[in-house]
């Protein structure tokens, strides 16, 4: 539904035309997904008011480091991002494949039904629309599409949120993300806050996003709400708690496989797997089967896994990726170096999640600037 | 209409087993419904054992003649529950998966297949294929080992294939008693038996991966270029369409880019440890 | 039997080398047949020189007691047996036993010894042949250590 650049003029609506958004949504059978404070992290869940929203709360990030926290004004969207991602939707954590049944001479597989629901995902951040279209790519753009993710895909409306607070682990200017959504959204919010005054400017990403616009209360947004939408996210670039230098970046990793800095660094690693369940692009699985008690019946089962798990590499006999320094390698090389070669473009699209939600604070922008630092320059400029 | 889904195997019946050593066999499989898929050969298909799990096995057999044929070594769950089966029973498969042995592009060239132990069953995917269309080649030269005489599958069927007069078959063995009246030694050190020209011959070699890393080498020092080499290689895997993940060896999906590569891609890959 | 001269020139272990050598090697070499069964050498006995096989297969056996000897690896036409008159004590390593009956030709290594010693260049050249022999057959070795088909390949 998303299409590529705004087709419409842009719009201010205020709070009670966000509940109007909320309300057009649902009328149109969207399940609204978004943000909402639950076990003292903001995350994804389903809201139907504008008071189910995360109001007045913001998120302190760093490495190892995710603490909410009152902000002085009454933001909806005064955080950066959460523990979730919206992939948890498309790529469910564990979903069954199918079943299967025994019959007289053999089985018969039972596949799944379409799913039902049709989700409205509310402020998504431009660093995770570049997550989407990454993992659009991964389980899309191969030889085999992947069936259940293009059915929850497909009829998805996607408010995008213009970034007006980044986190002290985000470094999405660095990957060139963020923190402008430019497409892929049927509407996009910047959330506008002065005294007297909250509201946001609309911009409209796609005909079903201009329907939906014109389906509740709005005024023509004029020059000096566009001013000061550009300078919020002008501030939101210069105040990135993170950088990457990402220059030869893919060479960098995939040249020095045997690098001391992996050594150092899985000496600190728990090989825990946070990181690759936080990040919003990470798409590895495993799958279980289960029979009935009675064994005439089996289901197949997908759940996220992870490349830093043994079982992950288990090749009859043993796991080819034995160290935490090869899990960690594996990790790191594939996101930012590997990625390229497989999906054309970097799996990183500098949230900050794995280095906010590493309980040892591993940083992954500054064990690429140590790999780097020690290198002569001019190989690798 | 809804799209297919790639996750879901069909069913096959099993119309034989075939014993080939203690603790391998072949599967003759036929769909429970309509043909039997077309597949090039050095692909691969997943197979299902009801209520167990997934493995991915390749094919042993000539796409378009009769049942699928499957080569499966009882080493895990999946695959014993696979060396259990029996005629008439009903498994799932999906595929075929994977990149096949350049076979067009070894038109014309003295063709080496070279197997270590069950890597015949592959390797055999591409004999066939090759004797049934002989003229298109040089030279072939088969060379399979195997830890001893009672470890070689497709014993009958090698027996075949020496008396073949436009065909030059050797096995060796790692271990054998006197009793044993074939070659013993490893494949590496058994290559200058084949009968290549090595500026003309192609190499297939499907085995354990240090027999096919010390077999490239032999192979390149024997002259082959290691754009003519090529190995098939085996990793985890839980989908075969590269969106699992599992079973990547550097910026390659084995299952994707593979099974079958041009050791000339793959050899620094090979060289580094726990990759 | 034919001439050790023209056999040795033929052989693949001396392809190419200077005619000069074959002549001072022939001074040195026989030509030798051996029925199947027949054993060519015995481990412990003087290493008193080495075979080159010009047909048939010879089998390198240990002999261990109240088992099956085993078989260390073949060799066939082409190749060559025997290298422990290279280094003291000058003993054979292993049984070679003829699998098929053998032609071949035998250097003596005494005489050999004596030429290399008074020749650097024959020395050199014999060098310069057995020494990746050596090499092969050492990986070779490792590689049947690994027992690369075996059940867990922990």
């Amino acid at each position: 539904m998303p299409g590529q650049a705004p087709t419409a003029g842009e719009a201010i609506i205020d709070r009670e035309g966000l509940q109007a958004l909320l309300d057009a949504l649902s009328a149109r059978g969207f399940s609204v997904i978004g943000p909402r404070v639950r076990d003292e992290a903001i995350v994804y869940e389903a809201v139907r008011e504008v008071a189910d929203l995360p109001e007045g709360w913001t998120d302190r990030q760093d490495g190892g480091h995710y603490r909410l926290e009152r902000r002085k004004d009454r933001a909806l969207f005064g955080y950066a991002v959460g523990p979730h991602s919206w992939k948890r939707f498309l790529f469910p954590p564990q979903q069954r494949l199918w079943r299967a049944q025994r019959t007289g001479a053999g089985f018969a597989i039972l596949e799944e039904a379409p799913p039902l629901d049709r989700w409205a995902f509310l402020g998504v951040r431009a660093c995770e629309l570049r997550a989407l279209a990454i993992q659009d790519r991964v389980f899309l753009g191969g030889s085999h599409p992947d069936r259940s993710y293009a059915e929850r895909r497909r009829g998805l409306f996607i408010v995008a949120l213009q970034c007006g607070e980044p986190s002290g682990t985000c470094f999405c200017v660095s990957m060139e993300a963020g923190p402008k959504a430019a497409s892929g959204f049927d509407l996009a919010l910047t959330e506008l806050l002065s005294p007297g005054s909250h509201r946001f400017l609309v911009e409209v990403g796609s005909p079903a996003g201009e329907e939906i616009l014109g389906a509740i209360p709005h005024r023509p947004a004029g020059a000096a709400d566009r001013r000061e939408a550009d300078a919020l996210l002008a501030s939101t670039a210069s105040r990135m708690g993170r950088s990457l230098d990402t220059r030869g970046i893919r060479e960098l990793l995939q040249d020095h496989p045997e690098h001391p800095r992996w050594q150092e660094v899985a000496a600190r690693c728990l090989a825990c797997a946070n990181c690759t369940m936080v990040c919003p692009t990470c798409f590895c699985s495993t799958v279980e089967d289960h029979t009935t008690l009675t064994g005439e019946g089996a289901e197949r089962t997908r759940l996220w896994d992870s490349c830093f798990t043994l079982d992950f590499s288990y090749l009859h006999g043993g796991s080819v990726r034995k160290e935490i320094r090869s899990r960690y390698r594996q990790w790191m090389t594939h996101k930012l170096s590997t990625w390229f070669d497989q999906f054309g473009s970097s799996g990183c699209v500098g949230c900050g999640r794995c280095i906010t939600w590493c309980p040892v604070g591993i940083d992954l922008t500054e064990e690429a600037r140590a790999i780097r630092a020690s290198l002569p320059e001019p190989t690798h400029a | 209409m809804r799209a297919a889904d790639p996750f879901v195997p069909s069913l096959f019946r099993v119309e034989r087993v075939s014993r080939e050593t203690a603790d391998t066999i072949t599967l003759a499989l036929s769909p429970t419904q309509g043909t039997p898929p077309a597949f090039l050969p050095g692909q691969f298909f997943m197979l299902y054992a009801f209520g167990i799990g997934e493995i991915p096995v390749s094919v042993s057999g000539l796409s378009g003649e009769g049942p699928l044929l499957h080569t499966i070594r009882a080493v895990g769950p999946v695959s014993q529950a696979l060396c259990q089966l029996e005629a008439g029973d009903v498994l799932g498969a999906r595929g075929p998966y994977g990149s096949p042995w350049p076979l067009a592009q070894a038109a014309g060239s003295d063709l080496l297949l070279i197997a270590g132990g069950l890597g015949l069953a592959p390797i055999r995917s591409a004999l066939l294929p090759a004797l049934a269309e002989r003229e298109r080649y040089g030279r072939i030269a088969l060379l399979c080992g195997a830890r001893s005489p009672e470890g070689l599958p497709f014993g009958p069927e090698i027996g075949r294939w020496r008396s073949q007069p436009d065909l030059q078959v050797e096995v060796t063995v790692d271990h054998a008693s006197p009793a044993w009246r074939g070659s013993v030694g490893v494949v590496p050190s058994r290559i200058p038996y084949a009968r290549f020209a090595p500026e003309r011959a192609t190499a297939f070699v499907c085995g354990p991966e240090v027999m096919m890393r010390f077999t490239a080498l032999a192979l390149l020092g024997a002259g082959v270029a290691a754009e003519r080499i090529f190995l098939s290689l085996e990793r985890n895997m839980k989908c075969a369409f590269a969106v699992c993940g599992r079973c990547q060896m550097g910026p390659t999906f084995v299952c994707r880019d593979g099974p079958v590569f041009p050791y000339s891609r793959i050899a620094r890959l090979l060289s580094l440890r726990e990759i | 039997m034919p001439d050790p001269k023209s056999a040795l020139a033929k052989h693949p272990f001396f392809a190419g080398i200077d005619p000069a050598i074959v002549e001072t090697l022939a001074e040195c070499a026989h030509g030798v047949s051996f029925p199947a069964g027949q054993f060519l050498a015995r481990e412990g006995e003087p290493a008193s020189g080495f075979f080159l096989l010009e047909s048939g297969t010879v089998a390198l056996e240990l002999h261990r007691p109240g088992r099956m000897p085993i078989v260390l690896e073949t060799l066939r036409e082409g190749e060559v047996v025997g290298t422990s008159w290279v280094i003291a004590p000058y003993r054979w390593s292993c049984d070679v036993r003829a699998v098929e009956p053998i032609e071949g030709i035998a250097i003596d290594a005494r005489c050999l010894r004596g030429k290399s010693e008074s020749d650097p260049q024959l020395g050199y050249e014999l060098l310069k042949r057995f020494l990746p022999l050596f090499v092969q057959r050492l990986e070779a070795v490792r590689l049947q250590l690994l027992d690369v088909y075996g059940e867990s390949p922990a």
